[in-house]
Order: structure tokens, then sequence, then C-alpha cells
């Protein structure tokens, strides 16, 4: 059962990180046009940022 | 966030394509930001083709479309017009209006959407690893190791709760203030108890503790708040959105000198500049000049009424050819047409009172669910003989497996997936309820001008006249800003006729335009002044100084789309009325025209509303569509209302729904729409109740386990959710 003490520790990490990426998404209004940004990736023209 | 949480210079918008702007912060100062609606947008190659058209022109900075707002919003420097960009998207073919940016508070509403979708977020992480830990309890996990990750779990979903919970917290405070029970009253309930619960379990080494349950609430019931925040924020910035279509500017004469002006700031007394092709903003008095205006969308009549000095004008009116000074006698709140609209704001206030399927269900619930949870205590502590943490868990258990997951996501599910639907048809919903009003409809009421009709002439016996006076005519026409006389030029051109070259081309205003033509003088415009007798219908008059003057006639064209949507309401079995204020001769042709069998011409705004109020008396539900100041009453007081985006300010703030774009045929899409939201908000109420049916009785026994609950939750919120979907 020690593998428990490494298990837990990496668990809880990858679900802090999962979490951190959820807010830098939110921060960086990656949810303000949804179906833009589904159709934009079809575009050729480069555009790496999201704009407001 | 907002710029006000970062203050960054990347936070700024121009940054992006200005990498430099660092320091150039004097530069965006200087900046205007303009927005437009764009109804026509839907691909990836609409988004391509508005950004790079609108970044070629001058002194546009940067414009980004949002596909999901359908709206463009372009950084440019000053003296950029929005005008100037419309007019290029136009040529481009997509169709554009001009939103007041200052009118739209996006960033208030977009703070409390992002503050649910960040509770959101920490509860969704929260529930899967808590979730990761239970699993492992409920695989068989004892003693020490199960303590252990119970104390886990607590150290995880106690701050969680704590912070995810707090909308349901605080509105079921405000709720308890005010001796009401809403629906988070039992929501906050269950997740106190249940984390309480399960805490002192853990403390106790209990074998069940109910954190992944409390998790799992907080995430699906934000899923649903969410969601319903974004249906109503939507339609909050709808409503402003609209507002903002009609631009509040004046052109002011001071001096005379020229000053544009914002609407608030204009004066009983002040003279103010009216240019041809432009709205009335305010109500006065005709000082110097002379014009036709067009009175639809006041009265629905179809035909310009000829105005001089000393002419009484209202705001909403259209002038037509002339420019006019107006001194204004009424501005703002006291013209009659911001009258009107307080008139419909009381009409309005008379619909609010329906109440909607899922107010009904919260009513019918948080009482019941209470009394059940309370029920289960007492028979519990009857049952054991006074074991107070038995009959706790086991009403804990009630309360977390009758929490309304998902009724609270039955609703709005269902309303995300319809508005989203007709939202990319072209149809803007405003008000929630809107989608199951529009389900009873049995009745549709039409306004003619501007509804079934785009209130733009087409020139009908083009066909009558020889080719040389079609050749004059279009060529006296192109050089008006009449309409009728547009209509003509471009008429005569689809014919394929070349016009010839007039000299001395000259417009009188108020009256038409004249030129000399083989050394005659030839005039194009009204009866009266080209010496012709008048006819009955809309008509524009052509002397080629020869002969009789000739007479062009006019029929207003229709609204693309018109036919269909009424052939598809007909087919639906619905009854189609027209009402408009028109003359009798002009409505019973577009009535034949578009199989209307029932029609009312000559109809005064009051009596529009008392039809439709009539039609209501006798039990039928009335959708009204209509555009102009004249249907705004018959709006208010129909079941649903539908205006076009080209309507009246009052007209669309009393309608439920608007068409963005001027394609009519969404109409019939949108009952349809209705229909089977309805049915699948009733199927999601069902759904919740069999699962409540099949878990309370268990949970109510004493059998339920946090494994019971949460499977129950999680499959009866997918389900519910899943079924919404099909309606996309």
């Amino acid at each position: 059962m020690e593998i428990l003490a490494w298990l837990i520790p990496v668990s809880l990490f990858l679900g802090g990180v999962g979490l951190a990426a959820f807010v830098w998404t939110l921060r960086a209004r990656q949810y303000d046009d949804p179906e833009g940004d589904s159709r934009r990736i079809l575009s050729s023209e480069h555009d790496d940022r999201p704009k407001r | 966030m907002t710029a006000a949480l970062r203050p960054s210079p990347s936070a700024c918008p121009a940054c992006a394509v200005a990498p430099a702007a660092a320091g150039a912060t004097a530069a965006d100062a200087a900046e205007e930001r303009l927005i437009l609606s764009l109804p026509g947008i839907h691909c990836a190659a609409c988004i391509v083709a508005v950004e790079g058209d609108l970044a070629r022109h001058p002194g546009v900075r940067s414009a980004r479309v949002n596909l999901t707002l359908k709206r463009v919003s372009v950084a440019a420097d000053p003296g950029v017009t929005a005008e100037a960009l419309i007019d290029r998207l136009g040529r481009l073919g997509y169709e554009a209006h001009e939103l007041d940016a200052s009118a739209l508070s996006a960033t208030e509403t977009d703070r409390q959407g992002r503050d649910l979708l960040m509770r959101m977020g920490v509860a969704g992480f929260a529930m899967m690893n808590v979730m990761l830990l239970s699993v492992s309890v409920w695989s068989g996990a004892e003693a020490a190791t199960r303590d252990l990750f119970h104390w886990i779990s607590a150290a995880i979903a106690l701050p969680t709760v704590a912070f995810a919970g707090q909308p349901f917290f605080r509105s079921a405070w405000a709720a308890l203030r005010a001796w009401r029970l809403g629906m988070d009253v039992p929501i906050s309930l269950a997740l106190i108890l249940a984390s309480a619960i399960s805490l002192y379990e853990t403390a106790n080494s209990g074998r069940h503790a109910y954190f992944d349950a409390a998790v799992m609430l907080c995430f699906f019931l934000l899923a649903g708040r969410y969601l319903d925040h974004r249906t109503r924020a939507i339609a909050r910035s709808a409503a402003q959105e609209l507002a903002a279509l009609e631009v509040p500017r004046a052109v002011r004469l001071r001096d005379g000198i020229e000053e544009t002006v914002a609407l608030a700031e204009l004066a009983p007394g002040d003279l103010v500049r009216v240019r041809p092709g432009a709205r009335m903003p305010v109500d006065g008095v005709v000082e110097e000049g002379a014009s036709e205006i067009d009175r639809s969308l006041l009265t629905g009549e179809s035909l310009p009424v000829a105005v001089a000095p000393g002419a009484a004008v209202c705001a909403g009116e259209v002038n037509l050819t002339g420019p006019l000074a107006v001194r204004v006698t009424a501005a703002g709140k006291d013209s009659a047409l911001h009258r009107m609209a307080d008139l419909v704001a009381v009409a309005e206030a008379a619909r609010t009172r329906y109440t909607s399927l899922a107010d009904r269900a919260a009513r019918a619930y948080s009482p019941l669910v209470h009394l059940l949870a309370l029920a289960s205590f007492l028979a519990w502590m009857w049952a054991s003989d006074g074991d107070v943490r038995l009959a706790v868990n086991i009403a804990a258990a009630v309360l977390i497996i009758t929490c309304p997951c998902a009724l609270g996501l039955a609703v709005p599910a269902v309303v995300t997936a319809a508005s989203g639907r007709l939202f990319r048809k072209g149809l803007l919903i405003k008000n929630g309820t809107a989608l199951e009003r529009l389900a009873e409809v049995d009745t549709v009421a039409f306004d003619k001008t501007g509804t079934l009709t785009l209130g733009a002439p087409e020139p009908t016996n083009l066909a009558d006249h020889p080719r040389e006076a079609l050749a004059v005519a279009a060529a006296l026409g192109a050089a008006s800003g009449h309409p009728l006389a547009q209509a003509l030029a471009a008429g005569a051109r689809a014919t394929g006729i070349a016009p010839p070259r007039l000299e001395g081309l000259r417009e009188v205003p108020g009256f038409g335009v004249e030129g000399r033509w083989h050394g005659r003088t030839v005039r194009l415009g009204r009866a009266d002044w080209v010496g012709a007798a008048p006819v009955a219908q809309t008509a524009t008059y052509l002397d080629l100084g020869d002969a009789a003057p000739r007479a062009f006639t006019f029929e207003d064209r229709l609204r693309p789309g018109a036919a269909a949507a009424v052939a598809a309401l007909q087919a639906r079995g619905l009854r189609v009325i027209l009402l408009s204020g028109d003359v009798p001769a002009a409505v019973g042709a577009l009535a034949r025209r578009l199989g209307i069998r029932e029609w009312h011409a000559g109809v005064r705004p009051e009596e529009k509303a008392a039809a439709v109020a009539a039609l209501s008396a006798e039990g039928r539900r009335v959708m009204m569509v209509g555009d102009g100041l004249n249907d705004t009453a018959a709006l208010a007081a129909a079941h649903v209302s539908v205006s076009p985006a080209s309507a009246l300010d009052a007209a669309r703030v009393a309608s439920d729904i608007v068409l963005l774009g001027r394609d009519l045929a969404p109409i019939a899409d949108a009952v349809q729409t209705g229909v089977r939201a309805r049915q699948r908000i009733r199927e999601n109420f069902a759904i919740s109740a069999i699962y409540n049916v099949v878990a309370v009785p268990i949970a109510l026994a004493g059998f339920a386990t946090p494994l019971a609950a949460a499977l129950a939750m999680s499959l009866s919120s997918i389900t519910v959710s899943i079924n919404a979907l099909r309606l996309k």
C-alpha cells in the first residue's frame, strides 16, 4: 500500500494542473466565441491569440 | 478577465495587432471602437472575408468577428464612421447594423458568466478527484485506508462546496429572508447537510461519506445555472443591442454650423438638420426645406407624404428627398415615440405574469422535498428509538437523492439548444419563456408594410412604356435619392436599358428631378409638379415635354421568405390574418398574392391591439408579427410577438423574438422549434420524475448508498442533457 503515498499526491497534482490550465483558458477569454474558434481553424490565416 | 483585473498593456485589444503598443497609451486613448451586428455570417469563409475586408479600410486598426454573437468589433482611428464600414460590408454582400458600443455593457454580463464558469470548473475538477477516491472506497477500501480517503476527499470537497456553492447559498439566503422557499433552499440544505454529515461520519470512522455527491451536485447544478445565465445574458444583451440599433445621434444646427450630438443633449427649441434618407430623431416642426416623408413605420401607410415649412413631423418618420431643418418641440422621453413605448411597457407587465413550466415545477417541488426529508427523519427517529445519527443520515440521503440535478438542467439545456438553433437561423429570442409560448400559438397576425413587405417599392408597369421613355426615366431617377426614383432606375437597369446623358440635372426637393434631353425639359416627380392626373396607386410621373405625362406605378416589394413563411404556417394549420393600416387596394392585392384569406385594411393602431385582444378573448393564442409604431400595442398584447431587425425601437422592445436577417421564412421554423422544445422540456420533467419515483423509496427505506446517489444523479443529468441536445 506504500504506493498510495505516491499515487495520491500524483493524482492531486495532476488534478491541480488541469484546474490551473482551466483557469488560464478562462482568463485568456477562450470561451468567448466557441463557434467562431471552431471555424477559425479552417482558415489559412495565422491567428494564434484570441482577441476581444 | 476584464481589463480592470489585468492592468497590463496586453489587456487592450489593439495590442495584439500592435506589439509595440506598450508605450502607446496615448494612441489607444484616441481609438474608436465600433461594433457591428452581422446577422448573415455563418462560416470560416465569412470570418476571413469580413475581417480581411475591414482591415483594408483606411484607418481600421483591427477587426475581430465573434461568430457566437454574430458581430464584429472594430478598433479604428477616430473619424472612421460605421456608415462607411456598413457600406463596405454591404458591397461584399453582408448585411450589417451599427450597435452602440456604450450601450453594450458586455463586460458586466460577462463577469457573471465567467464567475459561474470558474465555479463550475473548480467543482468539476474537485468532482473528478473526489470520485477517484470514492471509487476505491466503493470497491472495498477498509478501515484506515477508507478513513484516509475520506479525509482527503473532505480536504478537497469542503473548500470546493464553500466556493462553488456560493451562488446557491446566496440566493437561498435571499429567499429565506423574504419568507419564500425557492429551488435554492433545498439545494443549499442538501449541500450543507451532506458536507456536515460526511465530515461527522469521517471523524467517527463511518462507512458512508457523501463528499462526492455534494461536489457532483454542485457541478451539475452550476452547469444548469450557467446555461440559464447564458440564455438570459444573450437575451439581455439582445435587448441592449436592439436599443443600440437605432444609434442615438442627431445633427444640431447652431448659428448655421452643423454639429453631431447625442440625442439626449437635444432640448425643445433646438434646430436639427435631417438629411434625406435619415430618420426624424425628434418631434418637431419643419423650419425650412421641402421634402416627402415616409410615415409607414408609424401609421402603416405606404405612400409618402409631402411636407413644407410649418408641417409637424414625428420622431421615427423617414425623410425622403430634401434636407430639412426641424425645430424641436419634443425630444427623447417626451417624443411621441417614447410615449408610445411607455404604453408598451404597461402592456408588457401583463405578459410577464406568464408562469413557465420550470416555475410551476419548482413551486411544487420545494415544499414536497422538505416535507419528505422531515418525514423520513421523524419516522426513523421513531423506528430506531431515537438514533439521531441514523435518522439525520437518512434524511440527508433523501435530500441529496431528490435534489433537482436533472430538474435544474431540464429547462436550461432545452432552452439553450433551441435558442441556439433559432439563432443560427437568424432569430433572436429575447425572452426565456417565449419558446414555451411559441408552442401554444394557433393564430398568426401579420402587419403589412415593413413586415410582409420590405417597405421598398418595386416598379410594376415598366413594360407599358416605350424604351425611350424608360431610358429617360432611368437617367432622371438615378440622379435622385428618392426611393421611388431609385427603384425606377434600378428596375430600368435590370431590363438592360442604357440611360442617355441628360444635361442640367437638378433635384427640386419635395417635387422631383428635372433635366434637359434633346433640348426639351424633362421631369420626373410628383403628379402636380409634372402636370399629370394622379393615379390611385403609389406612382411617380414622367413628363417628356411632348405628350401627356406617363405614370410609373409601384408596388411594395415582398420580403424574402414571406410567401414561404405564410404557406408553412398555414400548412401547420395556423390561422393567418393580415392587419394593415394601409389602403384596402394595396392590402387586398398583397393578401391575394400570399394566399391570406383573412385581411383587414385601414386598421388604426388601437384597433390592431383590440383585434388581438378580441382573438385572445376567444381563447386563441396569437402571434403578432409587426414592425411599426402602429403595431407596438398589438405586439405587446399578443401571446408572442416577432419583429424584424429593421423595426422601430419601440416595436422591437415590445417583441419577444427579433428576426435578425431580412428573411421571414424562419418564423415557421420558430413555431416548430417551440413545439419541439416544449415537448423536450416535458420529457425531461418526466425523466427526472421517474428517477425520483425509483430513487426516493430506496432513500426513504435507508438503503441509499453514496454510490447509488452518485449513479442516479449523473445518469439522470446526462439523460436530460442528451435529450435536450436532440433539438440541435
